[in-house]
């Protein structure tokens, strides 16, 4: 019978000179009134947006301008369609709460304005989610499966990337001009934006790939959704976020290059672009190109602003030293 | 270096065959070729017939891409079915004119954004820096079709309240037939080209300063302020020069897309040129001409990347051997 | 005992940063012999690398600033030296390698070049082929084969083990009296580090440059180098020669050190890592850097109140920075049998 062999230790006996301990374990700080606190990666995203100062300033300016949009009911100081023949092309003006002054046929421009605002911010905001979720998909596939699959996606997004944006957008609304015009619109925006989206998505998907964390997931059996889904998307949304508020931006200024061409949305809806389109080429009826294009470089940025601001907060690799 | 050339160039021939073709397809199936012959009720269901049969319009679309196709290099784009004139020439006038505005805008907006971009990244934080990041972040969310009519309503006031055209609002010469070269041409073409200068101008500098930045911060830069090189020599030769790399890219990726011609610019100003063209003949329906701008612009997207893809194997040794 | 070729008295440099100062090195004093191979060891954020770009002016200012010392070189304080006379000395006098061979090279020039500027900027006069053929010398001294068809390639043409050559030979292209070589190994393969340790002694025996020497790595200390020190949180806590330090160390941190490397003539269960992690720059603890983590102190108060000087330990070269340094005596390190001597003295 061979001598018992002594039984391997769980663990490597901590560094013990003289009966004493070398290092101060948490409990005992925490035994001694010393604080230990535990913060999660998100109290520090949150943490350092809100420190963001032209983050916040644009987070504010966003509110104003979209909270009117959306609140444009009871905001705004008249309907959008009500006409007043008496008071045609005023100019900014203090008289009857016409603000942003009145249009060719009467109507108030600032609530005209205000509408504009909702309808753009809705085109935007519905494009951003929608591309950003086909995106999503797209990119996690791409990522995921790789060879043949995401060779076809890659060569689809490079050929989509080299469409002249407004030239097809042009082109396809004109053709199809009345068919449903507004979906069409936000379809076709939709088919430019998830792209980039897409790219990034297939970018951490494929560094994530060969983590050991997610061979491990496969070896316990855990089937492809559930990877993706819960250990390989949590690492996306950063970008995500980012790419998605600047997209808001892009699709609104986009939707508004096409109605000021006159053919996104029609009047009498107001949108930001086709109210610009109003004043053309008269300089007694600035204010009805201006205001609106302004409201419209107000939006651009703030949502860059907040866009940095996020930026900031979920990318910390760009920590820069401050002089 | 030449393979590479030629490979690139390879690759983008099935390119662009496969995006005309799309926009062909497209354009020829929504569109309606014939419209005004057949809503006019004068017109025989024999004409239409017969100008169907000489359009071939009865046939597969790919049969009528490969006309079409032919048609291109035999008659120069055909003929406007809503007009009966010739396509290329009006087309080739237009082009000569976006090219124009295009051409100067981009120098311009090149090497003043270049310059700023070095000079901010140099300075970081300092009171140049400051404004010209604020300027350009002002000019990068700014819509061109507001910068140009803002432009248009303040020298239209100059003029109406001091009687002095500096620059003029509309159209590419006072009168008919006006000369290319003139004084006359460029008071016209100044507005457009600082609104499409300031855009790219607002792009090229950001871009530059932040890959200024970038290797300004690279190991290589600190190993050759340790070799003791003077502080020009390093910003010049190593930054710089590195830095130069996506610039160029960019720019001829940005040059082929504004040949589609700023459409939006010239058509606040009505210049008579790409944007223009396109607009007016998609507003009527014109299709056979709405394909031949579509075929251009995708020809001369596919050269810029071409141009830009070579550019980049130029500048930087690491892609040439691919 | 000949004059010091560098003497760095109670240099401190600090960072401003978002979070707070960092004190990077705080009033260390060393010298460095002509000859002889110094090297500096410690973890990173120890500030061993710090010191060095500091000397040669390489600390943007911005952030970083030189609160005190002087750098005395060849009888003048380099610290005190405006930005034009240092020039002069980076690349001809005092010579820098970097870590990572990878991205220290501009990758849009021929090495051939980036090799030649480092003898132009200081020799203008010299015409353009006689610089031709000296680099083609040079790679030819650091072992790079075909040195004349490579002299005109790219750096993404060398591989790693190249690079760092190709880097090495542009260091003693002007025979600088004094090299600095900042962890040159690290970023490449064992195999290669090897041999680019050998390109180094090659390289010290045709110029007879003293070296500064920066790692992580005890063993390529001893295989390398005549002294050492080792520094923690930005303190120099023990020096002496290289001999000395390895049979008899006399302080914890450097204890612990010796005692984390596995020794292969020896039949070890367990790594005895030191416990803990390196301090916050920022908030520095009290005292002593080490006493959290020092199996010596034994929460004793002077540890956590008074900050140890450097002191002798054993004979005038071996010093040491511990209240209870005496404590260690006859404390045998595991590496108490004779250790290979380093090269150049």
């Amino acid at each position: 019978m061979t001598e018992p062999t002594a039984p391997l230790q769980a663990s490597p006996p901590p560094a013990i000179i003289d009966g004493m301990p070398a290092a101060v374990p948490v409990d005992v700080a925490a035994a001694e009134g010393l604080e230990v606190t535990v913060r999660s990666q998100w109290w520090y995203a949150r943490h350092r947006f809100l420190r963001h100062r032209l983050a916040m300033i644009g987070l504010v300016g966003l509110v104003i301008i979209f909270g009117a949009g959306a609140l444009a009911n009871w905001v705004a100081p008249y309907s959008f369609d009500q006409i007043d023949l008496n008071n045609i092309l005023h100019g900014p003006t203090t008289v009857g709460h016409h603000y942003f002054g009145t249009d060719e046929v009467g109507r108030d421009y600032l609530s005209r304005v205000i509408y504009g605002v909702r309808t753009s911010a809705e085109v935007g905001l519905v494009v951003a989610v929608l591309s950003t979720a086909f995106g999503l998909v797209v990119g996690a596939i791409a990522g995921y499966y790789r060879g043949w699959v995401d060779n076809v996606i890659m060569r689809i997004t490079d050929l989509v990337l080299t469409i002249p944006v407004l030239v097809t957008l042009l082109t396809v609304a004109a053709l199809l001009a009345g068919k449903g015009s507004l979906w069409i619109i936000v379809a076709i925006l939709t088919a430019f934006f998830w792209t980039p989206i897409a790219r990034i998505v297939r970018g951490v998907f494929l560094s994530l790939r060969e983590k050991e964390y997610v061979e491990a997931a496969k070896a316990v059996g855990a089937g492809d959704l559930r990877i993706m889904f819960r250990h390989m998307l949590p690492n996306t949304l950063g970008p995500i976020v980012v790419n998605g508020t600047l997209a808001v931006a892009d699709a609104i200024l986009t939707e508004a290059f096409l109605s000021f061409l006159g053919f996104g949305i029609k009047p009498p809806t107001p949108s930001l672009g086709n109210l610009a389109a109003g004043g053309q080429g008269n300089p007694q009826d600035w204010w009805l190109t201006v205001l609106p294009g302004l409201v419209l470089v107000l939006i651009v940025i703030c949502v860059n602003f907040v866009g940095d601001g996020l930026r900031d907060a979920l990318d910390p690799q760009q920590r820069r030293v401050r002089a | 270096m030449l393979t590479f050339i030629a490979r690139r160039i390879l690759y983008s021939i099935p390119v662009l065959v496969v995006s005309s073709f799309i926009s062909f397809t497209f354009v020829a199936l929504a569109g309606n070729p014939l419209a005004n012959l057949r809503a006019n009720p004068r017109v025989t269901p024999e004409t239409i017939n017969h100008f169907e049969h000489l359009y071939h319009l009865d046939q597969s679309i790919f049969v009528r891409y490969a006309y079409w196709v032919e048609s291109i290099f035999t008659q120069k784009f055909g003929v406007s079915l809503l007009s009966g004139q010739p396509i290329w020439p009006d087309i080739s006038v237009a082009i000569g004119h976006t090219l124009q505005i295009v051409l100067i805008a981009q120098v311009l907006a090149l090497v003043l954004g270049v310059a700023v971009g070095i000079y901010s990244a140099i300075k970081q934080y300092s009171a140049f820096d400051y404004t010209f990041t604020s300027f350009s972040f002002l000019g990068y969310a700014m819509p061109t079709f507001w910068l140009a009519a803002l432009l248009q309503l303040a020298f239209t006031d100059i003029y109406l309240h001091w009687h002095v055209r500096i620059f003029y609002t509309s159209g590419l010469n006072s009168g008919a037939g006006g000369s290319n070269w003139s004084i006359d041409r460029f008071q016209h073409i100044a507005l457009p080209v600082i609104t499409l200068a300031v855009v790219s101008f607002a792009l090229y500098s950001r871009y530059m300063r932040a890959t200024m930045l970038d290797v300004i911060n690279s190991d290589y830069v600190r190993t050759a302020r340790a070799k003791g090189l003077p502080e020009r020599s390093v910003i010049m030769r190593h930054v710089v020069r590195n830095a130069l790399i996506p610039i160029a890219t960019v720019s001829a990726l940005q040059f082929g897309a504004l040949l589609a011609g700023a459409i939006v610019t010239e058509f606040v100003f009505t210049l008579d040129g790409m944007g223009y063209f396109f607009f007016n003949r998609l507003s009527q329906s014109d299709t056979y001409s709405v394909m031949a701008y579509l075929m251009i612009v995708a020809v001369s997207i596919v050269v810029f990347n071409l141009i830009a893809d070579i550019a980049y194997g130029f500048l930087d040794p690491r892609i040439r051997y691919d | 005992m000949a004059d010091p070729l560098l003497s760095i008295r109670d240099l401190t440099v600090e960072f401003r940063t978002d979070d707070g100062i960092v004190h990077a090195v705080d009033g260390i004093s060393y010298d460095v012999l002509p000859g002889e191979t110094l090297g500096i060891v410690g973890e990173s954020g120890s500030g061993k690398s710090v010191s060095t770009l500091a000397l040669l002016g390489l600390i943007p200012q911005p952030p970083g600033r030189i609160v005190s010392g002087t750098a005395t070189f060849k009888g003048t304080d380099l610290l005190k030296m405006g930005k034009q006379e240092l020039r002069r000395f980076r690349g001809d006098e005092v010579a820098m390698v970097f870590q990572d061979p990878m991205t220290s090279l501009n990758p849009v020039l021929r090495i051939g070049f980036q090799l030649g500027e480092a003898i132009k900027t200081h020799y203008p006069k010299e015409p353009d082929d006689k610089i031709k053929s000296r680099v083609v010398e040079l790679l030819r001294l650091v072992g790079v084969p075909n040195p004349d068809i490579r002299v005109n390639q790219y750096p993404h043409e060398f591989s790693g083990g190249m690079r760092q050559r190709a880097m090495i030979a542009m260091s003693i292209a002007n025979s600088p009296s004094l090299l600095i070589a900042d962890e040159p190994t690290t970023a490449l393969d064992v195999t290669i580090q090897a041999q680019v340790l050998e390109v180094l002694k090659t390289v010290q025996e045709e110029t007879r440059a003293a070296t500064i020497l920066i790692t992580h790595d005890l063993g390529i200390v001893a295989e390398m180098c005549d002294r050492v020190l080792v520094m923690y949180a930005g303190r120099i806590v023990e020096s002496g020669d290289v001999q000395t330090i390895f049979r008899s160390p006399r302080h914890p941190y450097t204890v612990g050190l010796l005692d984390s490397l596995p020794k292969l003539t020896e039949d070890e269960e367990w790594l005895r890592p030191i416990p803990g992690s390196p301090p916050s720059l920022i908030n520095r603890p009290s005292g002593c850097a080490f006493h959290p983590r020092c199996f010596l102190s034994q929460g004793r108060m002077r540890c956590r109140d008074e900050v140890p000087e450097l002191h002798s330990a054993e004979g005038q070269s071996h010093r040491a920075a511990c209240h209870f340094s005496d404590e260690l005596i006859g404390h045998a390190s595991k590496f108490s049998e004779p250790v290979e001597a380093g090269s150049g003295s």
